[in-house]
């Protein structure tokens, strides 16, 4: 049997990558239910009052953006204090666990001589990190 | 079924008459009345419906993303830049939510997902940023194909429980892309190697570029690819599928958060209604039969499939 083969016997690089995605999964709902009920009850005022939010959420992206100046990018990082973004935070918290638990089995891999999958990963760890940069979306 | 079989199942049906209801008043060209009623009605809506999808999803055997670009496409008011960034996140939060008890229990094979997933989170933003460039009326006509598409496959497509035995292909040898599964519903240990891997990974690329472009999960394309194509066992192409999906929808998730095409008041209700009705659903599989439930849900998509599809041409909606 080899070493990620069956459920009592799962590699340890599948185990710590499951231990690490079950924190950044929580941590990530937490902040995420935390901070919508913080932005639905009023207790973090919002960017784009609420009674306005009907008519808006029908049109096209461009046209919100340019309605209610949301900010793109990672600019919404310097208003986090308004509901919305706040709660951004948590999905970027669920967006980018990934990339710890990939950092993570990388020097498992390495250690093992199993130079593929160590690149693998840290090329999947590129695509994600390219990804949230922003550099792709630049422009819109 | 069961007398509680029938009685939990009255819960999504009700909600998804009300779905064909508010179908009907927006196909009616009654777009005035969904911005004359109170904001908070649109966010518990859609975590009314998300948690009835959420309990169907689960017996249906069909992740909660394909349901939800879709049917809330279909019968909210919402714009499909949205809806889209919205059911990423459901999808991811979903894969997120089971990724951990599947690699720990062996249903998900680390191994055998990274490559797959690499390509498919790579194509997965090209796919979001065609998918939000594109008018919406040409991304209305392919997601309606799309969807269609899938009830085919859904509806039609065999399934292999424990593989195909296979001859390894010199890929899948190099990155040992094999394993044994122990099945604990029958105790026995099956050993699995794939085949055609090279196939798997131009195909797994397409999916990529569908999830993104489309907002949805792809577990209905990584299962048949896994299963069919490379002759994975079932349960293993099923918890791999889920786990690749967290990766994919990840990247793809990014571009929409990067554009502001995420909005807090869809997407979050969304999640958490999807995520309640999904451990709801788990707990009835036992009580709800599977088939009667799987029949539902295809109606429903194909439904949500035309609808979108008629939208998109400009056709009643």
């Amino acid at each position: 049997m080899t070493q990620h083969d069956s459920a009592d016997r799962v590699s340890a690089e599948q185990r710590r990558y499951a231990r690490l995605l079950d924190w950044g999964a929580r941590t990530g709902f937490g902040i995420l239910v935390a901070a919508f009920a913080a932005y639905v009850f009023g207790l973090l005022p919002a960017h784009v009052a609420f009674d306005r939010l009907p008519v808006l959420w029908t049109q096209p992206l461009d046209a919100y953006l340019a309605e209610t100046g949301t900010p793109t990018g990672w600019a919404w990082l310097a208003q986090l204090a308004k509901g919305e973004f706040a709660s951004l935070g948590g999905i970027a918290v669920l967006s980018g666990c990934s990339i710890v638990c990939l950092l993570a089995v990388i020097p498992i891999y390495a250690r093992r001589g199993d130079k593929a999958l160590a690149a693998i990963c840290a090329l999947t760890i590129a695509v994600l990190l390219l990804a949230a940069s922003g550099i792709l979306t630049a422009g819109h | 079924m069961t007398r509680a079989g029938r009685r939990w199942l009255l819960a999504p049906g009700v909600a998804i008459g009300l779905l064909a209801v508010a179908g009907d008043v927006l196909a009616a060209g009654d777009a005035a009345m969904t911005t004359e009623l109170p904001w908070w009605v649109w966010p518990l809506a859609l975590f009314v419906v998300c948690f009835a999808l959420g309990i169907v999803a689960v017996p249906a055997g069909v992740g909660g993303g394909v349901l939800f670009v879709p049917i809330v496409g279909g019968f909210f008011p919402f714009h499909l830049d949205f809806i889209r960034g919205a059911g990423l996140l459901v999808a991811l939060a979903s894969a997120l939510a089971a990724g951990p008890s599947l690699l720990r229990g062996g249903l998900a094979d680390l191994r055998l997902a990274l490559p797959f997933a690499l390509l498919a989170s790579a194509s997965s933003i090209i796919g979001a940023l065609v998918g939000l460039a594109l008018p919406a009326t040409v991304v209305q006509i392919a997601l309606g194909i799309t969807i269609l598409g899938i009830v085919a496959l859904m509806a039609f497509a065999p399934r292999s429980e424990s593989g195909t035995p296979v001859t390894p292909d010199r890929l899948a040898m190099a990155l040992q892309m094999n394993g044994i599964f122990h099945d604990v519903a029958t105790g026995q240990d099956q050993r699995w190697h794939v085949h055609r891997s090279p196939l798997g990974l131009v195909l797994f690329t397409g999916i990529g570029v569908l999830a993104g472009m489309f907002g949805m999960g792809a577990g209905w394309a990584n299962v048949p690819v896994l299963n069919l194509v490379m002759g994975v066992p079932l349960k293993v192409s099923a918890g791999t599928s889920s786990f690749i999906l967290s990766l994919v929808d990840s990247s793809a998730a990014w571009v929409y958060l990067n554009k502001g095409a995420v909005l807090a008041m869809i997407a979050v209700p969304s999640v958490i209604g999807m995520m309640l009705g999904a451990r709801i659903g788990a707990r009835l599989l036992s009580v709800l039969k599977a088939s009667v439930v799987r029949k539902l849900v295809l109606g429903l998509l194909l439904f949500a499939g035309a609808r979108a599809l008629l939208k998109g041409l400009g056709i009643g909606g």
